[in-house]
């Protein structure tokens, strides 16, 4: 495979019914209305010179080199900024323009450092294209003039330079930065000659508020804004499509490499998800998956005080066989069981959870969404009748009002969120339903037009005053709702209620019930109303009522079954989405079908043989008390450190040491592994072929671009894991594992990698009523014949702030880091993010005589933990914040086992803590500093540790003598 | 496990709690439907046990459940 460059239009498509034709250099095109020249001139097969324009962005008109002649019009129009008219006659190479063309090249190259065949840029420069282009041949002017060739250097960003000195002031970063991020970080400072890119007053990259996207570094024609990678490596020969291994949205990218070792990952203009973008996780941070702490060999030990003993594949996987055997012969055989990954492929998940019910024989098999979406399936398939988004991404782009709850965009997928902020400076409303102040609230050109700062766990009590709000106001879609639905009438009794009316929640939520009320209006007479969500809506107690909730609200307003409107998570991980497809939650065989359902069982067992449990196996939380009680004893964790992301980590760990066997396989020896008897070394996506499914139900392609480092594919060892029980298991490919995923599953009968290959990729369900995928669900009638109106009582959670415990907690992500950070903390990004910090309000801090940057303790009545604080008004007072990607900080060691009352998944978002000094009063205040990048204070180890077995009582007290 | 609350006993509680503003027989009919939809079978065997031992500190729509399971 070759080097793959995508065609480039010059300018953005304009798409529309109507069409004018045009004659360019005697070729008949005819092109939508709209069109520019330079566009209408490419689509006829000529590319007309040029340096500023590039088709993901909005012509600019400023580099003169794409300059044409008109038939009847006068001078020489840039054919970027002019659009097309029927009947128009176009030249696009005539005597005077070429001469105008050479003149314009000659200035630009006048002063830039022709250092051509040493620069990194040598092959993929458009400035060195255009220059051949045009056929400059002489440059007049001497370099003893004014310019800027000595301009400094800025490296400060870990992942690419910018060299002003090779910069001829196109503004494609610029633009970039604004149309396609949406930042605004960069702007072209000065007038004239002194015109210059900068990313701030006086600042450097890195101390500017750019966000590392790289839409500045893909925009640039020349090698000023430049991947150090690049530079390091040489120019990449060759390119593979794959899609990303970070969040749900799934990005696309042509993986570019010399030979076998990859050069850079470059956002693939075709990709269905991200249309040509990234984030700074996506485009820079994969050099984990070279990282040295990688382990490549499969490791075995009795205990796990023993060494690691380094195995040959045979032993560990014959060990695995053996063991687990020996568990059930003693103990039954639902004492085993294993958790899968929503980072693994659909493949591998899918043979996953085929181990454990044909081969381990039970339904004990969980998946990491079980701690952050399960209430989505669980709530979207009571109301909807399937646990999936209803949208596409493409369909934010037609929505009037987007009301964002629990989920922080910008942040968690940020490549969504620059869709979602693009609309937003088109004009739609914004409406942010979240305690803590996200930076969508108010950012540049962006302005919520309400932001309710609910107290956490609150969730429920403000979606049913909202509903209150449209039932009360006759704001209803009833055409919609008789049509489409049922249940409305008993709903509608119930949000009516006076308990529910905003007046009455305020006191519950803190939402000011004026402000409340207008939010729904808003919402609710919009043309086209969206819901976007994440796990600020998921991981609490109520997760799944409040989902239910959401979808209530869009079905009373009709704002369901087009594009523009719909409900939509926003998935954390890669393939959480696929992993819930295929059959990975004990109660569900793929396609979400329970497993009490006879005749889906006969499918399955028809095609594997043997017959399947009707009854329901443990859920991960579940598997936890199993085995401190006794009854479960071996589990397979497959690309998950539950030890490290799930609440209450006491009891975690204490689950793990009471098992007999612990297997994990991963990347990295991770916290789980501390408790692993045998270790299976795993591949990173780069080594993976098989398919994600992104959170708008997208299954892309995971190709692979280098062999498995392991020399075992992960589907392959779990194949022969299943084998050497005793219950063959093979296939030659991974494809293979699709068709059978197609052959019982309804929803994706028509999906194949033949098929993906062609296609891109695929929205499920794709079948025979869907040949090419769904884009937009339950558009004449949902999944479940009419939507469904859940009553969703408020039912305050069972953790309460006390006087011991005044605070709550809450946490989240930052951009940089990725989950756990056991990828994202072995890359560059830890220059963004090098700690777990708590976020806490100037009053809270100043009544515990906390300052910024100060060692504090956290604690709940589970666990305590340590860690700097940032003092913030981001939240309300009452209310601390922290994310938890570095296990050091320990963030579940405070939270706590309550859970979503309908899938168990964990209540991160609520735990009542208090917050002190993180050493006495009296023993002398050492604060630190807080300088970015600062690496944190060594004496962490002396920190205290975690006392999650004491009693809650005496772990209080400790934390509160720097506080009460 | 963290705390005396025996899982099954919190858990059964919780859905109580949130199906508990169904009418009638329709609560407990509902809380055991989904006891039995999402419950691996040796967790209802112990909220059985307990409800044997003495139900104590359980909600009385999730005892009614466990009727209806039985």
């Amino acid at each position: 495979m070759t080097l793959l460059k995508e065609p480039d239009f010059g300018t953005p498509e304009r798409p529309g019914e109507a069409t004018v034709s045009v004659e360019v250099d005697g070729l008949e095109v005819a092109v939508p209305e709209g069109t520019s020249v330079m566009r209408a001139a490419a689509l006829a097969g000529l590319d007309i010179p040029r340096l500023c324009a590039t088709d993901s962005l909005e012509p600019f008109g400023s580099c003169r080199l794409c300059v044409v002649e008109i038939d009847g019009r006068r001078g020489t129009p840039a054919s970027c900024t002019t659009p097309v008219a029927d009947g128009m006659k176009v030249r696009t190479q005539t005597p005077k323009v070429e001469k105008l063309r050479q003149g314009v090249m000659e200035l630009y190259i006048s002063d830039h450092p022709l250092d051509c065949l040493t620069c990194p840029a040598n092959g993929d420069c458009e400035l060195q294209d255009m220059a051949g282009v045009v056929g400059l041949r002489q440059v007049r002017y001497g370099y003893e003039g004014e310019n800027h060739l000595d301009a400094e250097k800025d490296t400060s960003n870990p992942y690419f330079d910018f060299d002003p000195s090779k910069c001829i002031a196109c503004s494609r970063c610029v633009r970039a930065c604004g149309e396609v991020q949406g930042t605004f970080a960069l702007t072209i400072e000065g007038r004239g000659f002194d015109s210059k890119v900068s990313p701030g007053a006086a600042e450097t990259f890195m101390d500017s508020e750019c966000v590392s996207c790289g839409a500045c570094v893909q925009a640039c024609p020349t090698s000023t804004l430049q991947e150090k990678s690049v530079v390091e490596l040489g120019m990449p020969t060759r390119s593979v499509v794959t899609t990303c291994a970070y969040c749900g949205v799934g990005c696309s990218f042509k993986a570019e490499l010399r030979g076998d070792e990859l050069v850079r990952m470059v956002p693939y203009k075709d990709g269905g998800a991200n249309e040509g973008h990234s984030c700074v996780k996506g485009r820079f941070a994969f050099g984990y998956a070279t990282h040295p702490d990688r382990v490549f060999n499969p490791m075995v030990r009795d205990r796990i005080t023993d060494p690691w003993r380094e195995v040959e594949w045979d032993e560990a996987i014959g060990t695995v066989a053996r063991r687990m055997r020996d568990i059930q012969s003693r103990y039954g055989p639902s004492s085993i069981g294993a958790i899968s990954s929503s980072r693994c492929t659909n493949e591998e998940v899918y043979v996953v959870q085929k181990m454990v019910r044909a081969a381990f024989g039970n339904n004990n098999v969980d998946t990491c969404a079980r701690v952050c979406h399960s209430p989505t399936g669980y709530g979207l398939k009571q109301t909807f009748g399937e646990s999936a988004g209803t949208q596409d991404f493409r369909s934010v782009a037609e929505a009037d009002v987007i009301m964002v709850i629990g989920a922080n965009p910008t942040d968690g997928h940020p490549v969504f969120a620059s869709r979602m902020k693009r609309r937003l400076r088109e004009g739609a409303e914004l409406i942010v339903v979240d305690p803590r102040r996200i930076d969508l609230v108010r950012s540049p050109h962006i302005e919520a037009a309400h932001h309710l700062q609910l107290r956490p766990s609150t969730n429920v009590a403000v979606v049913n005053a909202m509903a209150h709000v449209v039932v009360t106001e006759g704001l209803v879609d009833r055409s919609f709702v008789d049509r489409r639905c049922e249940g409305f009438d008993e709903w509608a009794q119930f949000v009516a209620l006076p308990e529910n009316s905003p007046e009455a929640t305020e006191e519950i939520s803190g939402v000011p019930a004026a402000q409340l009320r207008a939010a729904a209006r808003l919402y609710a007479k919009a043309r086209n109303g969206a819901v976007y969500y994440g796990l600020g809506v998921t991981e609490h107690s109520q997760g799944s009522t409040m989902v239910m909730g959401m979808a209530n609200l869009a079905m009373a307003c009709g704002n369901i079954g087009r594009d523009g409107v719909g409900v939509n998570p926003l998935r954390g991980q890669n393939n959480v989405q696929g992993s819930c497809d295929m059959g990975s939650f004990p109660h569900e065989l793929p396609g979400y079908r329970h497993v009490s359902d006879d005749a889906v069982r006969e499918v399955f067992e028809n095609l594997w043989g043997g017959t399947l449990l009707a009854e329901p196996g443990l859920r991960i939380p579940n598997m936890f008390d199993a085995a401190i009680d006794g009854t479960f004893r071996g589990l397979f964790v497959h690309g998950e450190d539950i030890a490290q992301s799930d609440p209450n980590l006491q009891h975690v760990t204490a689950a793990l040491e009471a098992m007999e066997l612990v297997v994990v396989q991963d990347l990295f020896l991770n916290e789980t592994a501390k408790f692993a008897h045998v270790f299976l070394p795993g591949a990173s996506f780069l080594e993976k072929d098989g398919t994600f499914t992104n959170a708008e139900r997208r299954i892309n392609r995971v190709r692979a671009v280098m062999k498995p480092r392991t020399g075992k594919h992960e589907w392959q060892i779990v194949c022969e894991i299943a084998t050497a029980m005793g219950y063959p298991m093979a296939y030659d490919r991974p494809s293979r594992i699709m068709d059978e995923i197609a052959s019982v599953t309804p929803t994706f009968t028509g999906v194949s990698f033949d098929l993906l290959d062609k296609l891109g990729s695929v929205q499920w369900p794709c079948n025979a009523s869907a040949p090419e995928g769904t884009p937009v669900m339950h558009v004449d009638e949902f999944v479940r014949g009419k939507g469904k109106f859940v009553v969703t009582a408020y039912v305050p959670t069972n953790e309460r702030s006390t006087r011991r415990f005044p605070l709550v907690l809450t946490t989240g992500r930052i951009l940089s880091q990725y989950n756990v950070g056991a990828q994202t903390r072995r890359t560059g990004n830890v220059a963004w993010h090098p700690e777990d910090v708590l976020e806490l309000h100037p009053h809270d801090a100043e009544v515990r005589g906390i300052t910024d940057g100060a060692m504090v303790t956290l604690a709940s009545r589970v666990g305590r933990t340590t860690l700097r604080a940032e003092i913030s008004d981001r939240m309300p007072a009452g209310v601390v914040y922290t994310t938890f990607h570095h296990p050091v900080t320990g963030a579940n060691v405070v939270t706590t086992e309550n859970s979503d009352w309908a899938t168990n998944c964990p209540e991160y978002k609520v735990t009542a803590v208090q917050v002190g000094l993180a050493h006495p009063l009296g023993h002398g205040d050492r604060t630190p500093g807080r300088a970015r990048g600062e690496t944190p204070e060594p004496a962490r180890s002396e920190m205290p540790e975690h006392v999650g077995d004491q009693d809650p009582v005496r772990a209080g007290d400790d934390v509160l003598t720097a506080v009460d | 496990m963290t705390g005396s609350v025996p899982p099954e006993r919190r858990m059964a509680n919780d859905i109580a709690l949130n199906l508990g503003h169904l009418p009638g027989e329709s609560a407990a009919e509902a809380i055991a439907g989904h006891i039995g939809r999402f419950w691996d079978p040796r967790m209802r065997s112990r909220l059985l046990a307990y409800v044997d031992a003495g139900a104590e500190g359980l909600h009385p729509l999730v005892i009614a459940a466990v009727r209806l399971l039985r």
